[in-house]
């Protein structure tokens, strides 16, 4: 449960899991082995499609969730089953725990429900006295332990063996081998006799069926049945944005939730329970059965345009899986309750701005929990939009504002950088281009990588004098530079230049363009990043140009997806926003797919040792492109040589890095290692922000690694 | 349209792939003569159920040692069926039961049932339990062997959609998909099967056309 109260405590919290050995190996074979058995898993499955249903689906129900839920008290009343609505967390624990005084009981039993460690209700039924017990193996494990879940699918996985047979050794009372198996078995004779002396079960619901009136509960171990068969009394929690109209709906879900928790492609048990069932032990043979639906914001956020996606989530967990963040730094970190992408969400939502403001800066913006997402939730988005209405809420922090202020003031900004040049001087070195020391701005913990200086001429400058000449154009396109390649790394640009030079396309580069605005939004600053959108809208008139070019990924991907909306309700600009996102591209697809550019645009004898390729975020996820590189790569005559987890991220993620910093060099590490065991003796990639950082971080782990834009190694190569 | 043998093809691979054991039975006779051999066979139905044998709290010992005989519960089947298979069980000194399953917490080695309906597609069972005992029979045994009529298979859970619905109409109900063993992963993601139910699931495929 990460409850930190300032941003230093947090780093510091997260410093400590990036220092856990245990937890850290834990979550890397987790995390690698999740990637494999999803990819199996949907093997054959078009998934794409299933979610873009499954996202339609609840949709359409999260709009008359208060109409449903009556549909459903009536159906379910029917078969004589108690419904109640809880308008917050302490109502519903009050709810559960008067049924407990109503019908004497003592003894709870509890199958998983992440529903009940958001309300915090075995506090609650503690306190009344109530002896309760988790039957989900991990469940209990951590009750044990008295912790939180470190993950919504497997609460225990930053437990060893070891730790686990001194807890069971506690439990009773007699010696336990570490053995797993052994463990399992202690716990399944343990458990079996609180079962039967339990007097009410207590479950969670993936569903509810309007249509039924039933509830669906998706379990492995086969725990919610014993739940809600043993005890007299069965009360299920289930937030409101469980319900579902159609059992056609569940059973879609069904298909996906699974293989997206765990690889299986359904779990072992799914239980539907309609009505009050057969009990022996129940007053006249039934069971005594109660339904609380839990609200807790969630009506009030099905009324938010936006934010209402996040009540499509099913649980499943994949949103963490496959967070580098998360594999870093663990659940406890990674989250208050709700863990993972959709947990930093969930806390600002269910637990308030308190337990969410640091939270929510722990996002790299990497889109690896988008693209897992079985219900299609924008998640990197929303975090972001959560972290700018925090800021909003709270006030902005003082660099964050000052940011936003030079930034969106284009002149003022590039006047600041050219100014740079100046002043970094005497922290230059002349023959590297590395800054010696840092900056008092950077903050502690930056040194695990070299950082460049601000070039001597910025490419806005050498434009005119390098500008290819071209009569009777094929393509008429517009250079975007980004600020990292106008001012840091013009050479990447003229690389680029050099590459498309020949092939029949008109470039011009409009001056008045400035910064994409991504580090803005980074920063939560949503108001001048939306001021910089528009100076660049207007900067290059997309009717002018077949395509706007750009060599840097997350550019491209921030100037294709947000421009649009950021722009989208400004009557004036809504339509140029659009044609100008279509027509933007990334240098890859545009020089392999548009220009065509291949074998025989390169030199015949092939390079010199290997070369390796990071696929940067924003372009494999943010804009769907593997290929164009990778061919480009092999055509070029580089001896591409594939290398593990291209596509997980460097660790940079723009100012994330100077918020975490460690996070950001254990990522890096990782990259760096991965491309070592590859044998290459150069890493190419397309984008100059993972370029700074993978050679700033070759450059100070003295690995000899070349780091270079892809478009430098193609320029070079050319004929 | 997926022929029967497609569909008991991808029934027979999508079950094992969970570790259930798959065979295939002409009659019901044939059927309960699989079950009474499995619980007689040398290592299966011990006294001491699994997890017996080791280092337990006290209350927990006790209740292992409320199991005295070799128990099969078949909760569920019709008169004809139930004296058939309790012939059989007699037989070999098995006790066979059929109701008063709170009796039995402590331990049972098989619970026989025969299935309603199964998904091709996951190789996923479908057991009306709305009986408590049916529900008991398959959760506190050690094995779990499920009888599946060959015409109850469906090919997906879409197709058996519009069944599911029919079971779901009449209340109260309690319908169990039930696919391979019970499992859990949660101890350094280490599968191990039998966590709290079935350890084993054999499903025997009954030609009932």
């Amino acid at each position: 449960m990460q409850d930190a109260t300032t941003l230093k405590e947090y780093r510091d919290q997260c410093q400590e899991a990036i220092d856990d050995e245990f937890l850290r190996k834990a979550m890397d074979s987790f995390a690698k082995a999740y990637r494999t058995n999803r990819v199996k898993a949907f093997a054959g499955m078009n998934e794409k499609a299933l979610i873009a249903e499954i996202a339609g689906a609840k949709d359409a129900a999260i709009v008359r969730l208060p109409e449903l839920y009556e549909e459903f008290r009536a159906k379910a009343e029917q078969a004589g089953v108690h419904v109640h609505l809880a308008k917050t967390a302490a109502e519903a624990n009050e709810i559960i725990c008067q049924i407990a005084k109503d019908n004497g009981c003592q003894k709870i039993v509890k199958s998983k429900s992440m529903t009940a460690e958001e309300t915090l209700l075995n506090h609650r039924l503690e306190a009344d006295g109530l002896e309760v017990t988790e039957t989900d193996l991990g469940e209990w494990i951590i009750q044990l332990r008295h912790e939180g879940p470190s993950h919504m699918v497997m609460p225990a996985i930053h437990l060893s063996r070891y730790q686990v047979a001194d807890l069971f050794t506690d439990v009773t009372k007699k010696e336990q081998d570490s053995d797993i198996e052994k463990l399992v078995k202690v716990a399944r004779r343990e458990l079996r006799a609180k079962y039967i002396e339990a007097d009410m079960g207590i479950s969670g619901a993936n569903f509810a069926v309007v249509e039924t009136g039933a509830i669906g509960l998706v379990t492995n171990e086969g725990n919610a049945r014993l739940v809600t068969t043993l005890p007299r009394v069965h009360v299920a929690l289930c937030g409101v944005d469980k319900l579902t109209p159609t059992l056609h709906d569940a059973l879609r879900i069904i298909k996906a939730l699974p293989r997206n928790a765990t690889g299986q492609a359904i779990t072992s048990y799914v239980t539907w329970i309609t009505g009050a069932n057969a009990c022996a032990t129940g007053p006249q043979g039934k069971k005594e059965y109660h339904i609380v639906f839990l609200d807790n914001g969630r009506l009030a956020m099905a009324q938010d345009p936006d934010f209402r996606q996040i009540l499509r989530c099913v649980r499943c967990g994949a949103c963490a899986n496959v967070c580098p963040v998360y594999r870093m730094v663990g659940g406890h970190r990674m989250g208050h309750i709700y863990i993972g992408a959709i947990g930093l969400l969930l806390t600002y939502f269910f637990h308030g701005r308190d337990k969410a403001k640091n939270l929510v800066q722990n996002c790299i913006n990497c889109g690896a929990c988008k693209e897992a997402c079985v219900a299609g939730i924008d998640l990197p988005r929303l975090i972001k939009k959560v972290h700018a209405r925090i800021q909003d809420e709270e006030g902005h922090a003082l660099p964050s504002v000052l940011l936003g202020k030079v930034m969106s003031n284009r002149k003022l900004f590039h006047t600041l950088l050219k100014t740079a040049k100046w002043g970094q001087k005497p922290i230059k070195d002349g023959s590297t281009g590395y800054l010696r020391h840092l900056p008092m701005i950077f903050g502690k913990g930056q040194d695990f990588r070299a950082l460049p200086g601000v070039a001597d001429k910025a490419f806005r400058d050498e434009w005119p004098e390098i500008r290819p000449q071209v009569d009777n154009p094929r393509y008429r396109v517009a250079l975007f530079s980004g600020c990292v390649q106008d001012f840091v790394y013009p050479e990447q640009m003229k690389a680029g230049v050099r590459v498309m030079d020949g092939h029949g396309v008109a470039m011009e580069y409009p001056m008045g363009q400035s910064c994409c605005g991504l580090p803005l939004v980074m920063m939560g600053e949503s108001g001048p990043a939306r001021d910089v959108a528009e100076q660049n809208v207007k900067a290059m008139d997309p009717s002018k140009f077949d395509y706007i070019i750009t060599l840097c990924a997350s550019c491209a991907s921030h100037l294709k997806h947000t421009y649009p909306r950021m722009l989208g309700d400004d009557p004036e600009l809504a339509e140029k926003a659009r044609v100008f996102s279509e027509k933007v591209i990334d240098f890859s697809s545009f020089v392999y797919d548009v220009l065509g550019v291949g074998k025989d645009d390169f030199k015949e004898e092939g390079g010199q040792g290997k070369t390796a390729y990071h696929s940067p975020c924003h372009l494999c996820r943010g804009l769907g492109v593997t290929e164009a590189p990778r061919e480009l790569l092999r055509q070029s005559g580089l001896n591409y040589a594939p290398s593990a987890e291209e596509d997980v991220c460097c660790g940079f993620g723009g100012t994330f890095s100077m918020k975490f910093p460690a996070e950001s060099r254990e990522l890096l590490h990782k990259k760096l290692d991965n491309v070592k065991a590859s044998g290459a003796g150069e890493l190419v990639s397309d984008c100059p922000g993972c370029v700074m950082q993978l050679r700033g971080g070759a450059e100070m782990r003295k690995d000899g690694l070349r780091v270079r834009h892809i478009a430098e190694a193609l320029a070079e190569r050319k004929k | 349209m997926q022929t029967i043998q497609d569909m008991m093809d991808t029934f027979i691979d999508k079950a094992e792939l969970v570790s259930a054991k798959v065979s295939r039975v002409k009659t019901l006779e044939e059927a309960f003569a699989y079950t009474v051999a499995l619980c007689d066979g040398k290592e299966m139905c011990p006294l001491l159920v699994s997890g017996c044998e080791l280092n337990l709290s006290e209350p927990s010992m006790q209740l292992c040692r409320e199991k005295t005989g070799k128990i099969v519960a078949a909760p569920g089947l019709d008169t004809e069926g139930t004296a058939s298979l309790r012939a059989l069980c007699e037989g070999k000194g098995l006790e066979l039961i059929d109701h008063g399953l709170r009796r039995h917490l402590g331990g049972l080695d098989i619970g026989f049932t025969v299935c309603d309906l199964g998904i091709a597609e996951t190789g996923t069972l479908v057991l009306d339990s709305s009986s408590e005992e049916v529900r008991l029979a398959t959760m506190v045994c050690e094995t779990h062997v499920a009888v599946l009529p060959q015409s109850k298979l469906r090919a997906t859970s879409f197709d058996a959609e519009p069944e599911l619905l029919e079971f779901m109409a009449s209340t109260p109900n309690y319908l169990s998909f039930i696919t391979g063993a019970s499992r859990t992963a949660d101890i350094e993601r280490v599968l191990a099967l039998g966590v709290h139910g079935p350890l084993e699931l054999h499903i025997l495929l009954w030609e009932d056309k």
